[in-house]
């Protein structure tokens, strides 16, 4: 039996306030609480609620032969929290199945693994408690936000204690190998990894609507038979994706929530797939080889590369700024200035920023709130100010 | 005394100086018995209206086929000959279609356009066109309306004010307030710099806003000497005394506010910025206003490393105006080019000490202002640095300043205005 594995993320940012000049030192309130309601509670409307909902009735129908994972931020659990109750209960009733495996990742859907190997082992430590909370089941597989991988970041990761991974199938990595096995760790034997099919993952994510697309509409039998096309000694595909492309990205009108109702049964009477998380594929497969990722890969944009969270100088600057107060936070004791601390590091705030409008602007327009790049950086920059005068002053307090 | 003035705007919505200074000179003026019919393309409603009677160029009726604008329909014609509003046609073609369409362009007007105007009133895209447009409403102001005189602020209203003119017989004084050279450097705007200079030859006096900009208008644009006068700009004094404003940051702000474009220097602030903060990190910069340049400044700022002690206020108006200067320790205009420069002026007036470019209008008057090339980024962070941290030279700077800024009032400005109206009475 072949494996697809699933694995949905979820992830919504603390948007932040216009916040000006003025409100520098003076103003510590940097949210801007009303969209972050508003988004929550139309995400959680059109995708969340009735997705969470199909696949409690997919659990129920299929028994352990229908399986998912999730990897979910921790400020999309705060903003669970605090505006949408029915996601997180929704959520539990998920886990209680058993069929549900949620991984872990940093807090704040954030960076650190680029930046203070400290930072990033602290904030999936705080985020493997939060889950263990909520959902009653210690994470032991690891995704970084934005799949975001390399050789050393895979060795701090099995330091933190992992034994699996996920990350990008980048063809420029790959190279003539197969997606669609486990491999390990360059560094370190012990982590294993799961790599995205792209193909696949996106032919659902991203051109399930296209019309220009020269396979829509897409169908079960479609996508099944792409499935039996794969070389049959091959073993597992992973179908990774943001969670939000149920609804919200591909509207209920485009038939998504029809297609992922009938996919099990198409699987199960035409294919020799099954579905496993990604734990259980880490107990059953064996790795075939060890893959070399000396510069970081992401899922994001054509380049599978780092370029829309770092690199021009508006996210240099503010990224660097960010970090360099690291150790003067550690002193703090103030709750609210470490909540902050975390939220500011969300990779959002830097992805606002990015100035490579041309082949993947699209996207990119899409989630961005500014109109710029320039309007993020200020306004971040405002903000960033703010939260280091009240660094200094709540270090000095106790110095 | 009755004069028709026509302008652009008008506070609250101005995008530069000149609204400011329109309203100063008109309160000015009200003063010494001098009425004003202010004519302005688009009046929102909430202008300030105590001192002028606002009349809202989209209002005003205009009857194509009254024979009084044939005149002026002749001179919107030779004027065309130099725009570009007609795309894809070569320069000749385009002469021979405005030859050739000129009066037939008259009967299909009429049917395109009804009786009232309505002009966008922001600088745009189409802005040729709405000069034309707002010189042919001029003509039926000018038409209606009794007055002794008629001034023209800038480029934009020339056309205006000689279409007033050919109409009512009346003098007409131009006002030049910036020249294209200011605004492009030396990448004038042909349709731009004709329109000025034909403004200013059928002026009957020019009036400059300082000596540098008089010395522009006779060498770049060959006006005769004896026509042109300086007059320098003014400041009203506050109403309000000054606030004490709430200060966030402990540091010391050093404040750029105007548009970020080329002619005002943002990139010598910045550069100046680098090397005061080298010396002293515990400053912070603000610029406040935007512009085509805003971009690349805020990404150099980002490259210097200074995002955090850098910042960007954006846009400022009213209140916000006066609460950034509250917030300041030195304000800088490091302008490559400026005819006249009110800001500092406002600046002084909330008793912040200024650093201005040898380059501009206003520092032809002031005497308690720092004053350095635009281009010796070593002398600006010099004289920034010394503000900062030499207080002597700050205390005198805040008192003096503030004296000699009271003293330049609209009302004594105004009364130059009214000398040069009563010469051509």
């Amino acid at each position: 039996m072949k494996s697809i594995c699933f694995y949905f993320q979820v992830h919504q940012p603390y948007r932040l306030r216009t916040y000006r000049f003025f409100d520098i030192g003076t103003n510590h309130h940097y949210y801007d609480e009303q969209q972050n309601r508003f988004i929550m509670r139309r995400v959680a409307d059109k995708c969340y609620l009735p997705m969470n909902q199909l696949l409690l009735d997919m659990i129920n129908e299929y028994g352990s032969a229908f399986k998912v994972s999730f990897s979910i931020s921790g400020t999309a659990l705060d903003q669970f929290q605090a505006y949408a109750p029915d996601v997180l209960d929704s959520f539990r009733a998920l886990a209680d199945t058993g069929n549900v495996e949620f991984l872990a990742e940093t807090y704040a859907h954030a960076l650190p693994s680029l930046k203070s190997k400290e930072e990033f082992t602290e904030q999936v430590g705080i985020h493997r408690k939060k889950i263990e909370e909520l959902f009653g089941q210690t994470p032991v597989t690891f995704r970084n936000t934005e799949l975001i991988y390399s050789d050393e970041i895979g060795e701090m990761v099995a330091e933190m204690g992992f034994n699996l991974m996920l990350t990008e199938g980048a063809k420029h990595v790959l190279g003539w190998k197969s997606p669609n096995y486990m491999y390990t760790n360059a560094i370190n034997p012990k982590l294993k990894l799961l790599l995205k099919n792209f193909r696949l993952s996106d032919d659902i994510a991203f051109r399930f609507s296209e019309q220009s697309w020269g396979e829509w509409p897409m169908t079960t039998e479609k996508f099944v038979g792409w499935l039996n096309e794969i070389d049959p000694r091959e073993e597992v595909v992973n179908l990774f994706m943001d969670y939000e492309t149920f609804g919200e990205h591909q509207w209920p009108e485009t038939g998504i929530f029809e297609f992922m109702r009938a996919l099990p049964a198409r699987v199960f009477s035409h294919s020799d797939f099954t579905f496993n998380t990604p734990s259980e594929l880490g107990e059953k497969l064996q790795p075939v080889s060890a893959i070399h990722v000396p510069y970081p890969i992401s899922w994001a944009d054509e380049e599978r590369d780092l370029t829309a969270w770092l690199g021009n100088e508006l996210q240099d600057e503010a990224f660097d700024k960010l970090y360099s107060i690291r150790e003067k936070v550690k002193k703090c004791q103030d709750p609210e200035i470490l909540r902050d601390w975390r939220y500011l590091q969300t990779s959002d705030h830097f992805y606002y920023m990015c100035t490579k409008w041309f082949s993947d602007g699209d996207v990119h327009k899409y989630f961005n709130p500014y109109g710029t790049p320039y309007e993020a950086f200020i306004n971040y920059m405002n903000i960033l100010s703010d939260f280091m005068i009240r660094v200094e002053q709540d270090k000095s307090s106790k110095d | 005394m009755k004069v028709l003035m026509f302008g652009w705007e008008f506070p609250p919505h101005i995008s530069g100086g000149l609204g400011t200074a329109c309203f100063g000179l008109t309160k000015g003026l009200m003063k010494h018995d001098v009425e004003v019919l202010f004519v302005v393309p688009k009046a929102y409603g909430d202008e300030n209206q105590e001192a002028v009677r606002l009349i809202n160029a989209s209002d005003i009726s205009i009857d194509f086929k009254d024979s009084i604008y044939e005149e002026y329909w002749r001179r919107i014609t030779y004027m065309e000959i130099g725009s570009n509003l007609i795309p894809y046609v070569g320069p000749e073609e385009f002469k021979r279609i405005i030859e050739a369409s000129e009066l037939e362009s008259l009967s299909s007007e009429d049917s395109i356009l009804s009786k009232n105007f309505e002009f966008s009133g922001k600088y745009g895209t189409d802005l040729m066109d709405e000069v034309k447009r707002y010189a042919l409403v001029a003509s039926a102001v000018a038409a209606t309306n009794d007055f002794d005189v008629i001034h023209a602020h800038d480029w934009l209203t020339y056309s205006a004010g000689i279409a007033a003119k050919s109409v009512s017989g009346k003098p007409l004084v131009v006002h030049m307030h910036a020249t294209e050279f200011d605004r492009s450097g030396e990448n004038v705007n042909q349709n731009v710099y004709d329109i000025e200079r034909h403004g200013m030859e059928e002026a009957d006096r020019v009036m400059a806003v300082s000596n540098l900009t008089r010395n522009i208008v006779i060498e770049k644009y060959g006006i005769n000497p004896d026509k042109v006068f300086t007059v320098y700009n003014a400041v009203e004094p506050s109403e309000k005394p000054n606030l004490q404003y709430q200060r966030g940051v402990r540091e010391k702000v050093v404040t750029f506010l105007g548009r970020v474009t080329f002619q005002k220097g943002p990139d010598y602030f910045v550069e100046a910025a680098r090397k005061v903060l080298d010396k002293d990190p515990n400053i912070r910069f603000v610029m406040a206003g935007s512009g085509d340049m805003l971009n690349k400044t805020i990404k150099r700022v980002a490259e210097l490393k200074m995002g955090d002690r850098f910042h960007f206020a954006g846009f400022l108006k009213g209140d916000d105006v006066d609460r950034m200067f509250g917030l300041s320790d030195v304000f800088v205009m490091p302008s490559v080019s400026e005819p006249f420069g009110i800001v500092p002026l406002e600046a002084m007036r909330s008793n912040v000490p200024v650093v201005i470019s040898k380059q501009s209008g206003v520092a032809e008057i002031l005497v308690h202002a720092l004053k350095v090339d635009f281009w010796d980024v070593d002398a600006l962070a010099d004289s920034i640095y010394g503000l900062l941290h030499y207080e002597g030279l700050s205390k005198m700077f805040k008192q003096y300043g503030k004296e000699e800024v009271d003293n330049l009032k609209w009302e004594n400005a105004a009364i130059k205005v009214k000398e040069v109206y009563q010469s051509v009475l």
